[in-house]
């Protein structure tokens, strides 16, 4: 008999987790914008995008909101999945009845994110996901972009890279398409400006479980005079780790990608790489009134620090709130019309959202990394402004498929 | 050559956590026949606690008895795991208690994040093994010295217990017979739970011990509970000796294997096995014969065809549902559509694991082959919607004729291994062929056309496909095919008597469990819009696994029902909160021990009452 009550309450407990409606979300008067992101799959990262795009529509509703409207943001989880990813893009434009989606992280996501918008003709704001091919060789009418891409840091590190008098160069990269692009970008533009390269070792650990003593070895018995690190996150600290260990690193120019992130410098504490060139985000050295401006409300509002991803939420929610204000609309065609070519300001300063191949001209700060009071620091960094590392605007609308 | 003998060295170090952590779950899996899913999750706690132990505790005296404290920790968690949950379900159908740990690894994947902080957390070196020394002109770490020196030290010490000790006799035994150490009256109870707490103490060290060497992560548990896993069969499922050969033998090709192709890792462990088990269907060091009674899923209790009134039901519960579209919006349309292509991927996977006897860790393999077949179709050869979904089925059916001319060569959970080793091979295929499949940027613009476009319209048509072949599939169990299948499965001797080929007709439910899977995952490509290369991964095929067994694995049809409380549960967390995984965990964990026999089992009693 007791057990038999324990069924039905198990049994009861599950039809009600179907049927419960979810609660009422917004007021008819908002408007609503639909995100998603990796929040479960990427906690460090997306906890402190979240903050930063919380503190955006906080902004923006104090502010009066836009078109006299507050914004209201619907905010969905992907578990790392595309699939998953396009299940919450269509609750979110088919039932929630958002004006547009923004966010995801994964370039893969991001793309499949991208196609849905494409499919539904929905307007999507792509805040992280790094591949040219979102606004390139798979760009489509729907779809625009925040962040750098992976060409645009290609280019900022391409150009370090050549002043430096190293001629024997090896690769570590994640293998999987950001890896394996960054790593062709990088050489591609490193071998035109210095034809003298001569590129001598490459190794592809997958990503998340890379062995990093044997390619450590691998990379050190081809005696590179320097060394391209794609690698991030908990890959990175092995590497670093082992690296500092074998002495891979001694005497070595490293050019590595995205390291100088608070992300994933600050877990290093004092093994951080020292006089890595490196792209990244130095939030406690910046003196711009922009980005002073953003880190007190940041600080005052959340009491931590902003990491990047901080930047990239609270950008992308600013620019959705131009877009919709220039728009003058929530219409998706007006949506576009009015994206092409903004201009607005960001804690890094001024950026446009190109015409012709939709990518935002959001730079990234080009540095040297140090341990500083027991920190990994960026140093000697300058801002490098995205316009001026992206091919023409005739030029990239050729490499987007014809409409 | 001083070279080749450094990266030889760095092999072995490697070995050393990955043989920690198989070692303990080779031994589990011997004594109880537990798939213990949960063995990576243990592997990570014992890396978060070392970390919260050694940052708390200074010198030398404390880091390393931070790092057996978090050993014993994890070892007192694991007792804990076999005594509140396990010792529900032993009574349940084999392979069930591993649905039990899957809830398990999901709660501790969130826990946590909650508990420890989204951030990675590096770890402060291992006093006196800081530096590196210098052999034969290379720098080895001396920590890397450290592991190759542990490893062999703890297979003796193994190697002690078991052979010295009663208690290490009952455990080879147990091993051997479990049926026979019961029945000489030993307690099991107790004997289950230390084993559970040595194993699971032996992942918690394993973890405790990457302290110096990587950064403490939420996602380290997937990483190792694979790899593990198939060092556990490579070696022979309870040789520890074996787990010992195969983490060396997967460790030292990883590292040569990068000098020739650096892509290699992506897939190593999963073709050295596949290798191994084709030449030793019991891995290097396994036992065939002890195994054989207690290996094979139990038989279920005969099967009976639904009754004219129960078909009743079943056609008035397909007329509710195809007349959803009149009360449901698009967005409950979609996600019904998505219930019902799971519903027949788990249908295709039971079929093969009920009546055919035949488990699969790597069904996922012919639901991303479906869908790549469509999608290829598409973009690649440019065909309209109803080629592509019957052309693209094939590419799956291809697959299962060749994984299962290999796969019905062996028993068990080798042959559930097998499959999982060519899933992860084909893959590494999607992955790695850019110029083919986009690599992980998948295929995207795979739209349904014509009436399909809209939600209504690709609900009735994915609900049409997938109904038929559910009944299909439900026909065949009662067809003259049906009954030889599970002649087979229920005794291979007296099948083989009556003139009953196993071998081909087990091949022959691969093919048929193949295809339907195909064709749910050429539906999904429609649904989607694009196909990447998650369609044929590990979390795909435990999802499959998952709803099988939530389903009940002795029912006819009892995976549908798990397909949709599963597919409905997961979609809605999802949407619902961040901490999706550690409510559906739960859920799984609750419902594990109210219905023990899944919930279609629970019909089964409800038709039978005894």
């Amino acid at each position: 008999m007791r057990q038999s009550t324990a069924r039905c309450a198990a049994f009861a407990f599950a039809v009600a987790a179907f049927l419960a409606a979810p609660a009422a979300r917004a007021q008819q008067s908002e408007i609503k914008i639909g995100e998603i992101n990796s929040y479960s799959t990427l906690p460090a990262f997306t906890e402190p995008y979240r903050k930063g795009w919380q503190l955006a529509v906080e902004e923006v509703n104090a502010a009066g909101g836009v078109l006299g409207r507050k914004i209201a943001v619907l905010s969905k989880d992907d578990a790392g999945k595309p699939a998953d990813a396009v299940t919450a893009a269509n609750e979110l434009v088919s039932s929630d009845g958002v004006v547009m989606l923004t966010g995801t992280f994964f370039s893969h996501i991001g793309l499949a994110v991208s196609d849905y918008a494409k499919q539904k003709k929905v307007f999507f704001l792509a805040a992280e996901p790094l591949t040219d091919a979102i606004t390139w060789d798979k760009g489509n009418a729907y779809t625009f972009r925040l962040r750098p891409s992976n060409y645009m840091q290609a280019a900022m590190l391409a150009e370090e890279a050549a002043k430096l008098p190293a001629k024997r160069w090896a690769t570590i990269a994640p293998n999987y398409e950001y890896g394996q692009s960054a790593v062709a970008v990088f050489k591609k533009l490193l071998s035109q400006k210095r034809p003298d390269i001569e590129w001598v070792a490459e190794q592809w650990p997958p990503q998340g479980r890379i062995d990093a003593g044997a390619v450590v070895q691998a990379i050190a018995a081809a005696k590179p005079e320097a060394i391209l690190n794609v690698t991030f996150g908990p890959d990175l600290a092995k590497l670093v780790r082992e690296g500092n260990t074998r002495g891979l690193f001694k005497d070595r120019a490293v050019v590595s990608f995205l390291t100088g992130e608070p992300e994933y410098l600050d877990p290093l504490k004092d093994e951080a790489p020292t006089g890595w060139i490196v792209t990244g985000y130095p939030w406690y050295a910046i003196k711009t009134p922009e980005h002073d401006a953003f880190l007190k409300a940041y600080q005052d509002r959340f009491k931590d620090y902003p990491r990047l991803g901080s930047i990239v939420g609270y950008s992308t929610l600013k620019a959705a709130a131009a877009i919709i204000a220039k728009a003058g609309s929530t219409d998706t065609d007006k949506l576009i019309a009015a994206a092409e070519g903004i201009s607005l300001v960001t804690p890094f300063g001024q950026v446009v959202f190109r015409k012709g191949d939709h990518q935002s001209t959001l730079g990234a700060f080009v540095g040297k990394t140090a341990v500083v009071d027991g920190q990994g620091r960026m140093v000697d960094f300058v801002y490098r402004d995205g316009a001026a590392y992206l091919p023409g605007e005739a030029e990239a609308a050729k490499l987007r498929p014809a409409d | 050559m001083d070279f080749l003998v450094v990266q030889f060295l760095t092999g072995l170090a490697s070995a050393c956590s990955l043989f920690l952590v198989a070692s303990g779950l080779s031994l589990i899996f011997g004594v109880t026949r537990i798939v213990n899913f949960a063995h990576g999750a243990f592997y990570m706690v014992g890396a978060y606690v070392a970390y919260v132990l050694t940052e708390r505790w200074s010198g030398a005296l404390g880091y390393w008895g931070g790092l057996l404290c978090a050993a014993l920790v994890v070892g007192a968690a694991g007792a804990a795991m076999e005594m509140a949950l396990l010792r529900r379900i032993y009574r349940a159908p084999d392979l069930f208690q591993l649905l039990a740990t899957f809830g398990v690894t999901l709660m501790v994947e969130d826990l946590v994040v909650l508990l420890f902080g989204p951030e990675d957390l590096l770890g402060a070196r291992a006093p006196g093994f800081k530096g590196a020394v210098e052999i034969l002109g290379q720098q080895v770490p001396r920590y890397d010295l450290f592991l190759i020196g542990l490893a062999p030290l703890v297979l003796a010490g193994l190697h002690l217990v078991l052979r010295r000790t009663r208690w290490g006799i009952l455990v080879r035994a147990a091993t051997q017979d479990r049926e026979m150490v019961a029945a000489l009256g030993v307690n099991q109870r107790w004997l289950f739970t230390s084993v559970f707490a040595l194993g699971t103490a032996l992942a918690g060290l394993g973890g405790a011990l990457q302290l110096p060497r990587e950064a403490v992560n939420h996602s380290m548990d997937m990483t190792i509970i694979v790899e593990a896993f198939v060092v556990v069969v490579i070696g022979g499922l309870g040789s520890i000796t074996g787990a010992f050969l195969a983490a060396v033998l997967v460790c030292e090709l990883n590292a040569f294997g990068i000098l020739v192709l650096p892509e290699v890792s992506l897939v190593l462990v999963f073709a050295v096995m596949a290798g191994v088990l084709i030449l030793r269907p019991h891995g290097l060091l396994g036992g065939a014969p002890a195994e054989a009674r207690a290996m094979r899923l139990a038989i279920p209790p005969p099967w009976k065809p639904f009754t004219s009134a129960e078909r009743l039901w079943v056609v008035g519960g397909l007329a509710l549902a195809a007349a959803l579209p009149l009360v449901a919006g698009a967005y409950a349309l979609t996600v019904a559509a998505e219930v019902a292509i799971f519903a027949l991927f788990a249908a295709s996977l039971s079929f093969l694991m009920g009546p055919g006897g035949m488990p699969s860790f790597g069904h996922a393999a012919f639901f991303g082959l479906g869908a790549y077949g469509a999608a290829l179709a598409v973009s690649g050869a440019g065909l309209p919607m109803a080629a592509a979904l019957l052309v693209g089925p094939l590419l799956g059916l291809a697959g299962a004729v060749l994984f299962g001319w290999f796969c019905v060569r062996l028993s068990g959970v080798y042959s559930a291994m097998l499959t999982l080793a060519f899933a992860q091979i084909a893959w590494a295929v999607a992955f790695q062929w850019v110029g083919l499949t986009g690599g992980d940027n998948g295929l995207l613009g795979i739209w349904p056309e014509g009436f399909a476009r809209t939600p209504h319209g690709f609900y009735w048509l994915a609900l049409a496909i997938c109904a038929t072949g559910i009944v299909l599939l439900r026909i065949l169990v009662f067809s003259r095919f049906g009954y030889r299948l599970r002649a087979a499965r229920d005794s291979a001797a007296r099948a083989e008597t009556v003139g009953i080929d196993r071998m081909r007709v087990q091949w022959a439910a691969f093919a048929v469990a193949g295809l339907f899977a195909a064709i749910a995952g050429a539906l999904f490509a429609f649904l989607k819009g694009s196909v990447f290369p998650d369609t044929l991964g590990i979390p795909l095929s435990v999802d499959a696994l998952a709803m099988v067994l939530l389903g009940g694995v002795e029912t006819v049809s009892g995976a549908i029902l798990g397909a949709i409380a599963y597919k409905l549960l997961a979609v809605w967390l999802i949407s619902e909160t961040d901490q999706s995984k550690l409510v559906l965990g739960a859920v799984i964990v609750l419902l594990v021990v109210v219905f023990p026999q899944g919930l279609g089992g629970q019909i089964t009693r409800w038709r039978r009452p005894t």
